[in-house]
Parts: C-alpha cells; sequence; structure tokens
C-alpha cells in the first residue's frame, strides 16, 4: 500500500484510469454473487427465491405501481427529514463551534440523545406525535440533525488557527473570518456529516417503517413477512440499498464539487 | 524628526502565559528599537520568546507588560500595516492563488479591477503570474511561500514580520527567496522583522541581528552585521561574513 498526495493533474488522470476498471470488478463481483446465490437457490441448499423469482416479482411490482409508489413514500420521508435536520444542524454547529457558552449549553443535550438510537425514540413519537408521518419524519430529522451537527462544530473548533490570524493580519474582522475563513474551512466536515446523517436517515426510515407505517418500503417488507412473500422482500431490500447507493453518490459527488481545493491523500 | 523615531519599539515588553503554578513567562522585560527600513533577524533557542514578540507588534497576541509602539502608535490588535508571512504559509487553500492575494485588498473595499491588477502585479513579482488560477493544493512549498509573500505585500504594509518564513524549504529555495527578500527590499526599504533559527541566514539578510535567550525569553545580544548591501554569493563566503555567524552561534548555543 502506497500513498500519495497528487497534484490536480496527476488527480484527475488517475482517475480517469481507475474508473472503467473498477467499474468491471463491481460488475463482475455482482454477477458472481447472484450466480453463487441461483447456485444455493437450484440446488435446493437454501429455501430463498431464486434470482429469476425476484426479478419477476420486480418488475410485476414496477409495472403496477407499487414499487414506486413505496419508493416515493420513503425518499419523501427521508428527503423531508433530512433537510429540516441538516438546515438546522449547520447553525447549531456553528453557533456551538463560534460561541464557548453556546456550545457548554448545547453539547450535553446532543451527546445524550446521540447515544440514544433514533428508533429508541419511536414509541415516544408516536404516542406524542400520533401514527401518520409525523413520527417517522420526527425520529429522520432527529437522526439527520445529531450527525450533521456534531460534524459541523467539529468543523469549526478543527479550523487551522494560522488560517484564523492570517485574515486578521490582511485586516479581517470577526464577521469576515466567521463568512470568509470558518465557513469554507468547514465545508468538508459538514459534507462528511450531511453523508453520515443521510444515511442514518436512511437507515432509520426502513426500521420506523417497520414498526409503524401504511406505506413505505420498511412497510411492504413487514406485509411481506406476514404473508411469507419471499421475493417482495427481496424487492423492498433491493431497492432500500439501490436508492441509498444512489443518494450517497449524490453527496459525494457534492463534495467533490465543493470541497476540490482540498488536498487529497489516496491509498493504492 | 519621524527619522528619529524608530518604526518598531518594544518598551519593557514582557509576556506571561496561563496563571500561578503552570505560569510560564515567554518573554521577560525586552527592549528594542528597530529603525525605519532596517532589517532585522531574531535568532534564539527554542522557547527564547522570538514568535510571542513577532505577534506582539502584529497584534495577535496581547503583552502583559510594558508597551510595544509601531510608527509611534501602541499596538492595539492587528493591522494591514504589518504584514505577516507565517512559516505555515497559511494560504487559504479553498482560494486561487489570485484570490489567496487579492483577500486583504477585498476587505479595503478596493475595487474588482484595480484589486485584480495589483494582485497579478504583486504575482508577477514573485513569479508565479502564470499559476494565478491555480489552487495552493498543486504549489511546490516554495511557491507557496512566494504567494504569501506577494500576499503580504500586496496591502502594501510598512512594516513586514516574518516568523521563519523559509524554515520548511529546501536549502537552494531558500537562498533563492533570501535574495528575492532583499532584492525588493532593496526597492522599497520597508522595515523587516525576520525570525529564524538558521543562524547563516539571520547574518546574509540583516543590518543587525537580535539574539534571544531561553527561560525566560530576554535580549542576549544584539550584533552588528557590518556588511554592504547589496549582499551575495561573494559576501556570503566571505572571511568577514564567517566571523559574524560564528560570533552568532555563539551567542545563540553558548548562553
Amino acid at each position: 500500500m502506497s500513498i500519495a498526495v497528487d497534484d490536480d493533474l496527476t488527480e484527475r488522470s488517475k482517475e480517469n484510469l481507475l474508473r472503467p476498471e473498477r467499474f468491471l470488478w463491481g460488475i463482475l463481483s455482482f454477477a458472481c454473487g447472484i450466480g453463487l446465490w441461483w447456485l444455493a437457490t437450484v440446488s435446493g441448499l437454501s429455501v430463498l427465491p431464486s434470482p429469476w423469482t425476484v426479478l419477476m416479482r420486480m418488475i410485476e411490482l414496477a409495472f403496477s405501481g407499487q414499487l414506486w409508489l413505496d419508493m416515493f413514500a420513503s425518499l419523501r420521508r427521508v428527503l423531508i427529514g433530512f433537510l429540516f435536520g441538516s438546515l438546522i444542524a449547520v447553525p447549531v454547529g456553528f453557533l456551538m463551534g463560534w460561541y464557548r457558552i453556546a456550545r457548554a449549553v448545547i453539547d450535553p443535550w446532543i451527546q445524550f440523545f446521540r447515544v440514544i438510537p433514533p428508533l429508541a425514540i419511536i414509541p415516544l413519537a408516536i404516542v406524542t406525535l400520533g401514527i401518520d408521518e409525523k413520527p417517522k419524519i420526527f425520529v429522520i430529522f432527529l437522526a439527520a440533525f445529531l450527525s450533521s451537527v456534531v460534524a459541523t462544530y467539529q468543523g469549526v473548533i478543527s479550523v487551522d488557527r494560522t488560517f484564523i490570524n492570517a485574515a486578521r493580519v490582511l485586516g479581517a474582522n470577526d464577521r469576515v473570518i466567521f463568512a470568509r475563513v470558518i465557513i469554507p474551512a468547514s465545508t468538508p466536515f459538514i459534507l462528511v456529516g450531511f453523508r453520515i446523517g443521510l444515511g442514518s436517515a436512511w437507515a432509520t426510515v426502513v426500521a420506523a417503517e417497520l414498526i409503524a407505517a401504511q406505506s413505505g418500503l420498511g412497510f411492504r417488507m413487514q406485509q411481506a413477512q406476514l404473508y411469507y412473500d419471499l421475493p417482495t422482500i427481496f424487492v423492498s431490500l433491493i431497492a432500500i440499498g439501490i436508492l441509498g447507493l444512489i443518494m450517497d453518490r449524490i453527496v459525494v459527488r457534492a463534495e467533490q464539487r465543493l470541497t476540490h481545493w482540498q488536498e487529497r491523500v489516496y491509498h493504492d | 524628526m519621524t527619522e528619529l523615531q524608530p518604526k518598531i519599539s518594544f518598551q519593557h515588553v514582557s509576556k506571561k502565559f496561563g496563571d500561578g503554578l503552570k505560569s510560564f513567562i515567554a518573554l521577560n522585560d525586552l527592549s528594542l528599537d528597530i529603525a525605519d527600513g532596517e532589517i532585522i533577524t531574531v535568532v534564539g533557542p527554542s522557547g527564547c520568546g522570538k514568535s510571542t514578540a513577532m505577534n506582539i507588534v502584529a497584534g495577535l497576541i496581547d503583552a502583559s507588560a510594558g508597551q510595544c509602539r509601531v510608527s509611534g502608535n501602541s499596538v492595539k490588535g492587528p493591522g494591514p500595516d504589518r504584514g505577516v508571512i507565517f512559516q505555515q504559509y497559511a494560504l487559504f487553500p479553498w482560494l486561487t492563488v489570485l484570490k489567496n492575494v487579492e483577500f486583504g485588498l477585498k476587505l479595503q473595499g478596493m475595487g474588482r479591477e484595480e484589486r485584480r491588477k495589483r494582485a497579478l502585479h504583486y504575482l508577477e513579482l514573485v513569479g508565479l503570474k502564470e499559476f494565478a488560477d491555480a489552487y495552493p493544493k498543486t504549489l511546490s512549498g516554495g511557491m507557496k511561500q512566494r504567494c504569501a509573500i506577494a500576499r503580504a505585500y500586496a496591502v502594501d504594509p510598512s512594516v513586514l514580520l516574518m516568523d521563519e518564513p523559509f524554515g520548511a524549504l529546501d536549502a537552494l529555495t531558500r537562498v533563492k527567496l533570501q535574495d528575492q527578500l532583499l532584492e525588493t527590499w532593496a526597492k522599497d526599504k520597508r522595515t523587516v522583522m525576520f525570525i529564524t533559527h538558521d543562524v547563516d541566514e539571520a547574518v546574509y539578510i540583516a543590518h543587525r541581528v537580535v539574539v534571544l535567550a531561553a527561560r525566560p525569553g530576554r535580549l542576549q545580544e544584539i550584533i552588528d552585521v557590518d556588511l554592504p548591501f547589496p549582499r551575495n554569493e561573494e559576501i556570503r563566503l566571505s572571511r568577514e561574513f564567517a566571523a559574524i555567524r560564528n560570533r552568532v552561534w555563539r551567542a545563540v548555543y553558548d548562553q
């Protein structure tokens, strides 16, 4: 394993070189996995449905519109909860990073709620917020908020002191330092927080739907479980995986766009 | 006469960090006058308070006792009249080279066109004009420091404070930047306070070398560098240079 810090040019060419090759390996690996799965089902080693059956069910659910409705219901909850969670987390995180007192007051609460799995809040949320969308969106909000807020304030407190001094000696006041130094310098941290937040929001929505919902991918799986409908469970799982992957890629892309100026260390 | 007024003046300046048993005296009763247009280098073992002294002039930290004056005014916080060049370059990595140099100008409210023209002028001066649109991560250490120098010069400070600016660079780049600094100084005669741990560097660029002693940080000796300007390789290799260097060396290491 070698570690190299690349400059802009080699970084790009390296990625281009690697991409098709890596993509092929990924495809190959997936194909092998599906092959093993198929072998296990035809040989009778497993009671799982075969890849073929799952594919048929997927097409069926896609054509009936059921799959899209479920995906839409889950995505909607995630996006609303995540959007509110992270939008509130960023200013709160900045506040905590910038003012010692704000940190001292808010931090204990965050540390406390951080160790409670968001799912453990669901019973309380259902009792107090009812059984409609509110409790689900609330727990997702909480999951996204907690990871983004911690990342943001970590970002603020780890801004290199010399950047602040350099700005001050060039004539910057606190307001300018905040806007032109603290915000850009902590952006990479915030984006990592978003990525983790989106991941935990997605994990939380599915679990929340398993417990209390009338729609969504988690709800569909829970229903299928009642009828021993394994193919539908598989279809839902695959949809969850693909949607999660797509959302993660979008955040990673945004991250690369917004923080292209960062020196990155590659591990090969 | 303004000529008689020192550009930078330390008057019994002390700095103590912390309180009670854990307190530590970084600088003890330093008095020193630096004339307008003079290049002063400050050397000393670690813990001698050389960076502390510079940060007090820069206005980044306050003196615990005594007073520091720049152009006759007591220092109250940082200001664009004192340009600072840090060892770690401190370029903003999210800004291009040009935008880094424009940073201070923008804060002064200078218009877009003028800002750009001025920044490009200083980038040309340090030989980085072609890299105006590059991000700092693509530059070598020497180029980063040249960019930082352009950024400090652009706001036209009357005093340059340099905290081991060439410390992280290889020997050859270091010599080149020393010559470049002297060349620029010959044109504008700015007052320079330059901190270094390299005795050769201290002697080569200075009018006077200030040697500090450690624990507590205090003035040890001031050594005049009686060598002509412009300095060049011939001077660097001369017997006179060696004699002064040896004197500084002894003052630093035989404390």
